[in-house]
């Protein structure tokens, strides 16, 4: 009997490997492959360095309001 | 040391905060985020199952949560610093600290409902009910409202020094709830958020003691040019606050 659920259990298991083999992750590779992945790079670093550019620009003005000498 | 030619009058109120006009650290931020744009889109991930590409999201979800904590301890440091000398250039510290921090934690949240709702609605089958359910959700649902909730009460006072004062004592109370229900809580129960007890959600990452070396690469100069960010963005409405407010920080 105990046998007998041993086997089953590892016939079992033996069905799930070919599945388990089967199962490939799905990933983007289509869009890595073409290059179209270079053009997301290139708008989230346009909108990076324009986000920057205008941290800076801020900056910038708050320094010179510091800077004046105005009560 | 920097010397300051042109600050006659303000010399003395500005003097302590000339850090935060030091400029190296804003480039590295800068730097560092566009590392973790190119190397967070282009560098290999490990391949898991469910979360598939939405891995790189750890690049920009989990740093802002990561950003918000560095934003919170520092505003509480400085509410502390309030109570104990009762200075209001801390008070300015303190508030503006949390509101940047506050911010990121709604970017974090706004960003965990977009993620979750790809992995955990659609591929694990999970109905609303189980997402509602979620111990990580509402948690960062009540420290998000604690630090809300914050405002309110500061918005609700028209005596600066009492406004300072109590918003500095709630400030600490909000900091303690913040450990409980954003990082405690949802490690004793169960949740689908990667990390917790009993997230069968199939996939190792996120779990820090393994986390792919791969992901660490872009992870933490991540975090760092992140964190960078958002005190910047908290220094600017500092320097703007103390500027607005100079005659009181000068009687």
């Amino acid at each position: 009997m105990v046998k007998k659920i041993v086997f089953s259990f590892l016939f079992a298991c033996l069905a799930f490997i070919p599945a388990m083999a089967q199962e490939k992750v799905e990933m983007a590779d289509v869009m890595r492959s073409n290059g179209k992945i270079y053009v997301v790079v290139a708008v989230c670093l346009t909108i990076l360095l324009g986000l920057f550019a205008y941290m800076f620009y801020i900056d910038r003005k708050i320094s010179k309001i510091e800077k004046h000498k105005s009560h | 040391m920097r010397t300051l030619p042109a600050y006659h009058n303000f010399a003395p109120l500005f003097e302590k905060s000339i850090a935060l006009r030091k400029h190296w650290w804003k480039i590295l931020s800068l730097l560092l985020l566009i590392y973790t744009i190119i190397g967070g889109f282009l560098l290999d991930v490990p391949r898991l199952f469910i979360l598939n590409e939405t891995i790189r999201n750890l690049y920009f979800h989990v740093c802002m949560w990561m950003g918000m904590m560095v934003l919170f301890i520092t505003s509480v440091i400085y509410s502390i610093r309030y109570l104990l000398k009762f200075n209001y250039r801390e008070d300015i510290y303190a508030s503006n600290f949390a509101a940047v921090g506050t911010f990121f934690g709604i970017l974090g949240y706004l960003t965990g409902t977009i993620w979750a709702n790809y992995t955990w609605v659609t591929d694990q089958h999970q109905s609303l009910a189980n997402i509602l359910k979620e111990p990580k959700l509402i948690g960062a649902a009540i420290a998000l409202l604690i630090y809300g909730a914050y405002f309110v009460l500061r918005a609700s006072f028209t005596d600066i020094d009492k406004r300072a004062r109590v918003s500095a004592v709630y400030n600490i109370f909000a900091f303690a709830m913040l450990f409980p229900s954003i990082w405690i809580i949802p490690r004793l129960v169960g949740s689908l958020h990667p990390g917790s007890p009993g997230s069968d959600s199939g996939n190792p990452a996120l779990n820090f003691n393994d986390i792919d070396s791969r992901l660490r690469m872009v992870f933490y100069p991540a975090v760092i040019g992140w964190t960078l960010l958002g005190v910047w963005i908290s220094t600017l409405r500092i320097r703007f606050e103390l500027y607005r407010d100079k005659n009181v920080l000068h009687g």
